[in-house]
């Protein structure tokens, strides 16, 4: 940096482009068939039917992921119950 | 068993072509037997970079219909006698390579006792990108520190790890960096990605970082992969990523921005 840099003072743009990359790459992997398979939407639409007969439950209560644990997968669902579950 | 390495990126002008020219002269070199291959169909130029432009007489394309066999149409080069290319067609027509025509090719490169073999995608994820990645062993992905190239580079390594041979057998392709064109005194001024920067975003580790270089164009010039002007860090730089490659550890060279002067402390520039 030379004594008259101050003059021209640049934004560090490095920082905005990394910034902007993260986001934009993990929006597309997520979108990616790789990591998620097009069953989980079924499987979380079904699940929730399911849940529904017993409880009464948000659309949001059923998350179902499957989340890579290097060469293993998990299926990882969960089922937010409501605080006062009323019988459906 | 021939090795085979995707070179690829996604996006074009990153510099496939010359890292392809640069990666099997730096394996030649070393002695290995290596065939390099011009996946971009329509758009030959791996034979301009190799130098080889006038010597192609029959292409990639002639050989998958059988208008030519291997032998033929490989081209030896005239600087290391276990090298050789096979250029891309010139033809118009996108769907000439078919899956079971670039096998039978690589198969008969290994059964002819190449060590690798080099295929030098051309840009998209069209067709040519897909059959020029499908059966790799290891992908060396070409990325620029820059916002398209890293996204592009994301989207690749997406298909690497799902329509390729090996995503299909439940194998991993060896996925590697190569970081081109970059500028360490622009990383350090805030205005460009770092090599640090790139791996987290991508998630990959760096084989290799060749610096911004007036020699890559002067090289490409001449015909004579960047690799060979031994005085220059952009060809000291490709022979390090080569190495490390085959397995060597060595320090990153050329990454920090260069000790300025005196004169250009006080007054930058």
């Amino acid at each position: 940096m030379g004594l008259f840099d101050f003059l021209l003072a640049k934004k560090q743009t490095a920082t905005i482009a990394k910034d902007r990359l993260r986001i934009i790459v993990a929006h597309e992997r997520a979108g990616r068939g790789g990591s998620s398979p097009d069953y989980l939407p079924m499987l979380q639409r079904e699940l929730l039917e399911v849940i529904r007969k017993y409880i009464n439950v948000d659309a949001e209560a059923v998350k179902v992921d499957l989340i890579g644990d290097g060469d293993s997968k998990v299926l990882d669902i969960s089922v937010a119950l409501p605080e006062n579950p009323a019988q459906a | 068993m021939a090795e085979i390495i995707v070179v690829t990126s996604g996006k074009g002008g990153v510099g496939k072509t010359t890292t392809s020219a640069s990666l099997a002269c730096g394996l030649a070199r070393r002695g290995h037997k290596v065939a390099v291959i011009d996946f971009d169909v329509g758009l030959r130029n791996l034979d301009l970079i190799m130098g080889c432009e006038r010597r192609v007489v029959y292409d990639f394309v002639n050989v998958v219909n059988g208008e030519a066999n291997l032998k033929q149409a490989l081209i030896k080069d005239k600087r290391f006698e276990n090298l050789y290319v096979l250029a891309a067609s010139q033809t118009r027509d996108k769907d000439a390579l078919t899956k079971e025509g670039v096998q039978k090719v690589l198969d008969d490169l290994a059964t002819e006792g190449f060590d690798y073999i080099v295929c030098d995608s051309p840009a998209g994820i069209e067709k040519g990108a897909y059959l020029a990645m499908y059966f790799a062993d290891q992908a060396l992905v070409v990325v620029n520190p820059e916002v398209s190239s890293v996204r592009d580079s994301d989207r690749i390594l997406g298909l690497l790890a799902s329509k390729t041979r090996r995503a299909e057998n439940g194998e991993r392709i060896k996925e590697h960096l190569l970081l081109t064109r970059y500028s360490p005194n622009r990383v350090e001024t805030g205005e460009m990605l770092s090599v640090g920067d790139v791996e987290e975003i991508l998630g990959l580790k760096t084989i290799g970082v060749i610096p911004e270089s007036p020699d890559v164009l002067n090289a490409s010039n001449k015909g004579e992969p960047v690799i060979l002007e031994t005085e220059s860090n952009a060809a000291q730089a490709y022979d390090d990523a080569v190495a490390r490659l085959l397995g060597d550890t060595r320090p990153m060279r050329f990454i920090t921005a260069e000790k300025k002067g005196f004169f250009s402390k006080i007054f930058g520039g």
